[in-house]
């Protein structure tokens, strides 16, 4: 990618590549139908419409309570020993887990999976700071192994398929190449477990973290993250403070849809409540354990009511499995660390609309997220909201996101200006559709991008406000 | 919402007709046959001259101020009681629920809300509200049936265009693989953003010709316009119509009245 380009060239660039990449296109293709049809299943005996209703409630009110829960999540966690912090941005936060590590001259960290820690790229951070950080997350380790950033919340490497991912560890770790996902599973795994003994630091994402009883949920499936959790001598958890609930039962539903959503799953393999370091008298456990608790951008969200739905989301990734953008274009072409429909809703609030103005735009507003979305996140009324945002921005309208207005250009407005002059005239209206039926011989053959694709559709002979007033007038409506 | 969570009104005696504008320019015939369809159940069709387009366009651009303006003349179309009939699930959808959003706050927003209420899109009001029983005047044909994003989600008319198609005779109706996928419209979407656009679209249009259907009857003339545009420019064998004139031809036979 060239530095020149604009961020606007910069995605349409990426979609480019990825739209005519036969591998990426079949890969995603492939992963998303199984995801889909899992998904499918494991609602089947469920009322899944009043399940929606409870997880959406429960996160709204998590939410209209924000700022009382942090509080009573901070107080209820340092009564349980854990060390709570706060970071208004993503270099803060990156500070403040690099102290805690020089404070036990870690040298090597091991990582469980935490996209917060990819919007902060940590690892980098930590890298530039002399600290190896271990991804041990079999899709986050791939996707370490081949100096990429996920593509998939829930499923990193899910633009790999099982060839490419043999012939990477082949390459990187002299792993044998082989076909059987068991084989080369066991192979990473041996390879990490090395790691985890080693590491003075473990580093994970957080789910739920609870405020009632101050408890750190994380969901996992293969049992790094409890290992990453419980081996080393030290736990940073670090998330969103988005991420709070209110009540230990609040969880119980919240899990049953994220599990469900994101990959068909009745229960995940791993369900991990961390609620402290190791007490005396226990056999194992981390002796400390930290809570970085990260803004970037989101408090900005808070201010209005229609964008804070957008902080109920659980991260169960069942919108990008379920969006037929997503599924063509894969999820480096977003070129942000949220792909998909959730990303178009949030990157905007964490980058700006400078950054991320081509995101809302990149919709059919087909609505499939919404549909399928736990938690019930009006996805669709939320990009047109963002659309909105990025061509207002005067005075009239105060914009509420930043960099609000960057696609306001003059010649734009003044077509929509004369657009709704002639269609809120309703006898200029009927003037213009006459003599565009009349002289529809003059109808272009070709319409920009449209007719790239398609041919063009042709104008009537006669519209239908000229059939109905010629039947009214007891004419015959051909 | 689902389909059978609706509430439909009783069967009226008059309702208006909201053509919309691509009806209008490019399918008048599809909004004439809707309109006939409603006729054969004993019904007077209001078409109201100064109806111009529901504001769409404007309202998913993010141009809003202009989507009212024109919105607002739309508003005083409708002043009797009536259910106002569209021939598309998107436009039905604009009517129905960003109407409300729309005016919300604004002097007009009681208006708005009164016209949401009454908003039904044409299948659904045809088998619901009228119960309409085809019998089928036409050969045997084999077609595929796309029933838009809009009219499935936002307005919710479940298999309403499947079961009127399941009443003719000799009609024979494939289902497409991923038959619920978005096929690349999106208004505006489709030349923002082309070259998705047209990767929907070319799969949309193989999948249906993987069905076996060398036509298709779409609820909506936006996606109607783009599959089957895309259709004819890669020389695929698929036509494609609104499924009101689809309808129409196929029962006409029996309710010829001279001016048809
Ligand atoms: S927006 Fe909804 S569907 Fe998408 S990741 Fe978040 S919770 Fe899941």
């Amino acid at each position: 990618m060239s530095a020149t380009q604009t961020p606007v060239q910069a995605f349409h660039r990426r979609v480019h590549d990825a739209i005519h990449d036969a591998r990426i296109r079949a890969n995603f293709r492939s992963a998303m139908d199984g995801l889909m049809s899992k998904r499918r299943t494991a609602f089947a005996d469920w009322d899944l419409e009043r399940l929606r209703e409870l997880g959406a409630a429960i996160r709204q009110r998590a939410l209209t309570r924000l700022p009382d829960l942090l509080e009573e999540l901070e107080r209820n966690c340092q009564a349980n020993g854990i060390r709570v912090h706060w970071a208004e941005t993503d270099e803060e936060a990156c500070h403040i887990i690099l102290d805690i590590c020089r404070a036990h001259d870690a040298r090597q960290v091991i990582k469980g999976k935490s996209m917060v820690s990819e919007e902060m790229e940590l690892n980098h951070f930590l890298q530039q700071h002399g600290i190896q950080a271990l991804e041990s997350d079999l899709g986050e380790y791939i996707v370490q192994l081949a100096g990429e950033t996920p593509s998939h919340i829930i499923m990193p490497a899910i633009h790999k398929n099982t060839g490419e991912i043999s012939e990477l560890m082949h390459e990187k770790t002299g792993t044998e190449p082989s076909r059987d996902v068991d084989y080369l599973t066991a192979a990473a795994r041996s390879q990490l477990r090395e790691r985890f003994m080693q590491a003075d630091v473990g580093i994970s994402g957080v789910n739920f973290a609870v405020a009632e009883t101050g408890t750190l949920c994380l969901v996992e499936n293969e049992g790094n993250g409890r290992l990453t959790t419980t081996v080393p001598p030290v736990h940073i958890a670090v998330t969103g403070i988005e991420k709070v609930v209110e009540r230990l039962e609040d969880v119980a539903p919240l899990l049953s849809l994220l599990t469900r959503s994101a990959t068909g799953q009745h229960i995940t393999t791993y369900f991990n409540m961390i609620s402290g370091p190791r007490r005396d008298g226990e056999l194992d456990g981390p002796q400390e354990v930290h809570l970085v608790l990260v803004d970037s951008g989101r408090s900005g969200i808070y201010q209005d009511d229609e964008l804070l739905e957008t902080l109920r989301c659980i991260r169960c990734g069942a919108c990008m499995n379920h969006c037929p953008v997503y599924t063509r274009v894969g999820g480096h072409a977003y070129g942000t660390t949220y792909p998909g429909p959730i990303g178009k809703i949030l990157m905007p609030h964490l980058l700006g609309l400078e950054a991320t103005s081509e995101l809302p735009s990149a919709s059919t507003l087909c609505g499939a997220c919404g549909d399928v979305c736990p938690v019930k996140i009006p996805i669709p009324r939320l990009l047109v909201r963002l659309r909105r945002e990025a061509v207002e921005g005067d005075g009239q309208h105060p914009g509420m996101v930043a960099g609000h207005g960057v696609k306001r250009r003059r010649w734009e407005v003044a077509i929509w200006r004369l657009w709704s002059w002639l269609h809120a005239r309703p006898g200029l209206y009927r003037a213009g559709i006459a003599a565009a039926t009349r002289f529809r011989w003059l109808q272009p053959r070709r319409l920009g991008a449209w007719t790239r694709y398609r041919t063009a559709p042709r104008l009537a002979p006669r519209s239908l406000h000229a059939l109905m007033k010629a039947r009214a007038s007891g004419g015959n409506p051909r | 919402m689902n389909a059978t969570d609706k509430r439909y009104p009783e069967k009226p005696d008059q309702v208006y007709f909201f053509g919309t504008c691509l009806v209008d320019l490019f399918y008048p015939r599809a909004g004439v046959a809707g309109i006939r369809l409603l006729e054969r159940e004993g019904i007077t069709v209001h078409f109201p001259q100064n109806q111009t387009c529901c504001g769409q366009p404007a309202y998913t651009s993010g141009y809003h101020d202009q989507a009212r303006q024109v919105a607002t003349v739309q508003l005083d179309l409708f002043p009797e009681p009536w259910p106002i009939v569209v021939p598309s699930g998107s436009c039905g959808g604009m009517l129905r629920h960003h109407y409300p959003a729309l005016f919300s706050g604004t002097a007009h927003e009681e208006k708005a809300r009164d016209i949401a209420g009454r908003t039904w899109e044409l299948t659904e009001f045809l088998l619901h509200v009228c119960g309409a029983r085809y019998t089928d005047q036409g050969p045997p044909v084999t077609v595929a049936l796309h029933t838009s994003c809009s009219a499935r989600r936002e307005m919710a008319i479940g298999d309403a265009g499947r079961r009127l198609l399941a009443q003719l005779g000799n009609v024979t109706v494939v289902e497409q693989d991923r038959e619920e996928e978005c096929c690349g419209f999106g208004g505006t979407f489709a030349v923002r953003h082309p070259e998705i656009s047209a990767a929907m679209v070319s799969d949309k249009v193989d999948s249906i010709v993987a069905a076996g259907a060398e036509q298709f009857a779409s609820t909506d003339c936006g996606c109607l316009m783009n599959i089957a545009g895309h259709a004819e420019k890669t020389g695929k064998p698929l036509a494609g119509e609104h499924l009101a004139g689809f309808l129409w031809d196929r029962v006409r036979g029996a309710d010829r009245d001279g001016t048809s």
